[in-house]
């Protein structure tokens, strides 16, 4: 075979694999989106659910959804950004990196359902934190934190040395040059890891079904006192999110609209993280554009 | 073997030949003695006492591998994560390898453009002026002022006078690095230290640059590696000659080029060998 009929075939190859790719993505999405359409409303997105009859909505689903992915976020970026910055920047190759880089890669592939009952036995038994949305954070945090670390990590790697060089030749400290060089041109690339991690955060249901727990009790979305018990902000109320709802419908729904509720919770979720997506990478922009006048 | 070592260097001293610029009366603001540079136990450069005048430009010539990079990057502790510096560099009567002096401080009076140009991802004026900010210039006036003359020093004013508020991105090579001279000497720095500056750009930007290193004389010290023979003999007063981690032969340029001492310097000007 000629190099050009090898390359040909190559590509041949590689087009059908994204091909297929994209085709199972479309037509996943386009099966959640068309079945879960027709329940999108209004009263949908807002109103609590119904244990019993057909006609609840997901409202504080989707709050809890969101209120948790901030806390966690809020939790778990800043860990994450030090612990990239000090391992890719400050520290020295040697055993002790390479030791917590493997903690690191293993902790990242822990199954989501070990980190939700390790969540369950610390911090709510042991630290008697109960089902909340504390605990759910805390969860989330831990199940975050090794895939965040990582690409955070990644994207330091990507901003060359000589940016490095550049800084501290000007007599800027290493802290200087890191916060003042490379972070600002490590945005986009950060900012692309945390969209991914936000993402499957959004989507976790295994870590939280035992920590923020499998109820939502009726809030009050007119106080925003965060010690109050129906109080949305409330950081110790037990919080079901849109995801625990969808498996728990379909594992144990007894509403006569279940099927129809679980559709429109997934369309519900998929349009959440896409809504996200496009907030973050917009703002994203923005912020790089201030940073760096690009 | 500390015998045999003494023997091989006595030998090889016959065929060194160095004359410093203090011997012609120039004043000297950097010198190096004794300095040795080891990359973990492998020892990249072992001799090279070399004294360098102020308000001249010195250039550091010699086949790759020769020691001369390692050299320029420990002048300003560029070195100091990646290798071991022994030996006392001194710049105005202080080594800057003690413990007490300064570091950021050090390298703000000994500033160094690197061989690939490396603009920060910000704006033209941000890229001279954030480094002046951190160090409490923030009067809006005042930073107009340094980056003005900074750009008008590194021969790019004219050209970008119109986009300072772009980014540094979008320039060409040879305008990036202009802009990298520009923001090393905003910092007002006494000694300009660079690193093959002109390997990754076209002729006509070389020799702007050029232009621009012969101007910049004037107010600083100038050392500069390059692997450009030519260049070296178009800027500099003085010339050392680098081989296998040793300085061979230190002289003005003249001298190196139209009559070196030392036969393996004679080799590569003449283009036989590196």
């Amino acid at each position: 075979m000629t190099s050009k009929k090898q390359n040909q075939l190559a590509i041949g190859a590689l087009y059908g694999i994204a091909g297929l790719v994209v085709l199972i993505l479309l037509a996943l999405l386009g099966y959640i989106l068309v079945s879960g359409m027709p329940k999108l409303s209004w009263h949908f997105l807002t109103s609590p659910a119904k244990a019993f009859l057909s006609g609840g909505g997901v409202g504080i689903q989707l709050f809890n959804s969101f209120y948790l992915l901030i806390l966690a976020m809020l939790i778990s970026f800043p860990i994450a950004l030090g612990a990239a910055i000090y391992l890719y920047e400050y520290a020295k190759d040697n055993w002790v990196t390479a030791t917590i880089r493997t903690a690191i890669e293993i902790l990242s592939s822990l199954p989501s359902v070990v980190v939700g009952l390790f969540g369950f036995l610390f911090f709510v038994v042991k630290l008697r934190l109960g089902f909340s949305i504390l605990s759910g954070a805390f969860a989330l945090t831990f199940f975050n934190l090794p895939l965040l670390t990582r690409s955070i990590e990644d994207s330091l790697r990507t901003i060359s040395d000589v940016q490095r060089e550049g800084g501290l030749a000007l007599g800027l400290s290493r802290w200087e040059t890191v916060t003042r060089v490379i972070l600002p041109a490590a945005v986009p690339s950060i900012l692309t890891g945390v969209i991914l991690s936000a993402g499957r955060v959004f989507g976790e249901a295994a870590a939280l079904i035992y920590t923020a727990g499998q109820s939502a009790p009726a809030l009050n979305f007119a106080d925003w006192n965060p010690f109050n018990i129906s109080s949305p902000l409330n950081p110790m109320r037990p919080a079901e999110t849109l995801a625990v709802h969808i498996w728990k419908i379909n594992s144990e729904g007894i509403m006569p609209d279940a099927k129809a509720i679980s559709s429109g919770s997934s369309a519900v979720l998929v349009l959440a993280i896409l809504l996200f997506n496009f907030a973050a990478r917009y703002l994203g922009k923005r912020l790089y554009k201030r940073l760096t006048s690009a | 073997m500390f015998v045999n070592n003494d023997v091989r260097k006595s030998e090889e001293m016959l065929e060194r030949h160095v004359t410093q610029p203090s011997e012609a009366g120039h004043p000297i603001i950097l010198s190096t003695e004794d300095l040795h540079v080891y990359y973990g136990k492998k020892e990249a450069l072992f001799e090279g006492d070399l004294q360098f005048a102020s308000n001249q430009i010195t250039a550091l010539i010699g086949p790759s591998g020769s020691g001369k990079s390692t050299f320029l990057r420990s002048l300003n502790r560029m070195n100091d994560r990646i290798a071991t510096v022994t030996g006392r560099i001194m710049y105005r009567g202080v080594d800057i390898n003690q413990p007490a002096v300064d570091v950021y401080e050090m390298r703000r009076r000994v500033g160094m453009v690197f061989q690939r140009p490396n603009p920060f991802a910000k704006s033209i004026y941000d890229n001279i002026a954030f480094a002046l900010r951190l160090r409490g210039v923030t009067g809006k006036h005042e930073l107009d002022e340094i980056v003005e003359t900074s750009l008008k020093q590194a021969a790019l004013w004219d050209q970008v006078k119109d986009d300072l508020n772009k980014s540094a991105l979008a320039l060409s090579g040879g305008q990036a690095q202009r802009l990298c001279i520009a923001r090393a000497i905003a910092v007002k720095p006494d000694i300009l230290l660079l690193d093959e500056p002109a390997s990754a750009l076209d002729p006509v930007s070389t020799g702007q640059l050029e232009d621009t290193l012969l101007e910049l004389k004037e107010n600083y010290t100038i050392i500069i590696v390059t692997h450009n023979m030519q260049q070296a003999a178009r800027i500099s007063e003085y010339t050392a000659f680098f081989n296998q981690g040793r300085v061979l032969e230190y002289d003005t340029t003249s001298q190196i080029f139209t009559n070196p001492q030392v036969q393996v310097t004679s080799d590569y000007v003449s283009g036989n060998f590196g």
